[in-house]
């Protein structure tokens, strides 16, 4: 009784790796490579998309009303008779 | 509308696609609180000069957290407008008139994620504009990856000078979702998307059109839907300095296509000084139903500028002084910002020699910012 249950608990490890194997293949795991203590640089002023909200509000707001194109450059839009 | 439900469709196909790609990302995310926006105030004075319009005012935003959980944000922005355009001098009269735009925001976090909601409205004598916006930011692959995804709602009424029973309506929907990806330790980059729709009354009740020669009120038809995707890249080039390029294309129903190309370059210099250069070339084609001079009768026609085929180059640069810094306390700068830019249109004619219409442009701004 004592041996069998070694040989069991070692064969439902087997019987079940194999079929992990089968149902998952390998996948590579990706772990984050910059690691928060060296984004120093990143986090600087001059490495952000948008410093100031309101002046570069303003220059979206002079784009958007005279140009045909809009959208995707972060901000919210909205509407103004300024066409 | 149904412009209106595809873009609905897109959103909600959109959102179960993130919800997956969530989960996994989440997985191996580590634990990491995202950051409320800094404490901030901003005091502005804009200036736009070009092609007969003067447009000028002061804005202000104030940003304060409360309790380390939220940030409350106001801001108003006023435009004083007087209009000498090429449409005004060549079928209409010259006019004065003021926007008046208020908008209040508050962001919320919640472990690694932050969620905005804004309300904004606009009012000038004859368009008053009511805006509301929420987005949300989530950081995931321990804070490498931050995707955002938001949503616009707006809603114009639209009004004429001395034709008190003319009103209609427009209304705006607007959907993005956007990833900004740490590359290396010194560059990252930003994929945004947006597709936008709109629905009511898109022309001017002011501007004419031309066929056979004749000025005829625009017509324009009351749907649009576009999407626009723009690309950033953002280095650091190790000397004080960094770099960006970006890039955007934009199509819509009323078959425009635009391409927007940027490159800008920051360097500091000394410990107060920080300059930013940049450079922006536009180029897009022009709407199915614009015609300078219509040769034929068709349901929809414009004389809009803004739906011709153009380009346009500009060149802005940017300076930032450290009036006086805190450490721990305040930090207040001195900025100021010009930018140069040059229209040609290929298919707008000047009605008073017959030429092909261009013209300069100039945006000056001169402000103060404060972190506190």
């Amino acid at each position: 009784m004592t041996a069998a249950r070694p040989l069991a608990v070692a064969a439902a490890l087997a019987v079940s790796s194999l079929l992990g194997a089968c149902a998952m293949p390998t996948v590579p795991t990706v772990e984050p490579w910059v690691k928060p203590y060296e984004r120093e640089r990143l986090g600087d002023p001059i490495m952000k998309l948008s410093r100031d909200a309101l002046a570069d509000k303003h220059f979206e707001h002079v784009r958007v009303v005279r140009e045909g194109a809009r959208g995707a450059t972060g901000f919210q839009g909205g509407g103004c008779g300024c066409n | 509308m149904a412009a209106t439900k595809a873009a609905i469709g897109l959103w909600r196909r959109l959102l179960a696609l993130f919800g997956g790609l969530l989960g996994g990302l989440l997985g191996v995310a580590g634990v990491r609180a995202a950051d409320l926006p800094e404490n901030k105030a901003e005091a502005l004075f804009h200036s736009y000069i070009g092609g007969g319009v003067d447009a000028y005012g002061p804005a202000f935003l104030v940003r304060k957290s409360i309790f380390d959980k939220v940030s409350l944000t106001g801001t108003y922005y006023l435009d004083a407008v007087s209009n000498a355009s090429i449409d005004v001098v060549t079928t209409a009269s010259p006019y004065k008139e003021t926007r008046h735009e208020f908008g209040m925001s508050a962001d919320y976090v919640y472990r690694d994620a932050k969620i905005t909601f804004g309300l904004m409205t606009s009012n000038e004598p004859d368009y008053v504009a009511n805006t509301g916006n929420l987005d949300v930011t989530q950081e995931v692959f321990g804070g490498m990856t931050t995707i955002a995804f938001g949503f616009t709602r707006a809603s114009d009424t639209v009004k004429k000078h001395n034709e008190p029973e003319f009103q209609d309506n427009a209304d705006h929907w607007q959907y993005r979702l956007g990833i900004t990806q740490i590359l290396t330790t010194r560059w990252l980059m930003s994929a945004n998307f947006e597709a936008l729709s709109d629905e009511g009354y898109l022309a001017s009740p002011y501007r004419v059109a031309r066929v056979f020669g004749a000025a005829v009120p625009e017509r324009t038809p009351r749907t649009r839907t576009g999407r626009a995707v723009k690309l950033r890249v953002v280095g650091d080039l190790g000397n004080r300095d960094a770099m960006n390029v970006g890039y955007r294309y934009y199509t819509d129903t009323w078959d425009i296509k635009a391409h927007t190309a940027e490159i800008g370059y920051s360097r500091y210099f000394g410990e107060n000084w920080l300059a930013d250069s940049f450079f922006r070339y536009y180029t897009q084609t022009g709407a199915l139903f614009y015609s300078d001079n219509a040769m034929s009768e068709t349901l929809y026609v414009s004389r809009n500028r803004q739906l011709s085929t153009f380009n346009n180059m500009g060149l802005g640069a940017k300076l930032s002084y450290n009036l006086r810094r805190v450490p721990g306390r305040y930090d207040l700068k001195l900025n100021g910002a010009y930018e140069y830019t040059r229209f040609k249109f290929k298919d707008f004619t000047d009605l008073r020699d017959g030429s092909l219409y261009g013209y300069a442009s100039n945006v000056f701004q001169l402000y103060l910012s404060a972190t506190y």
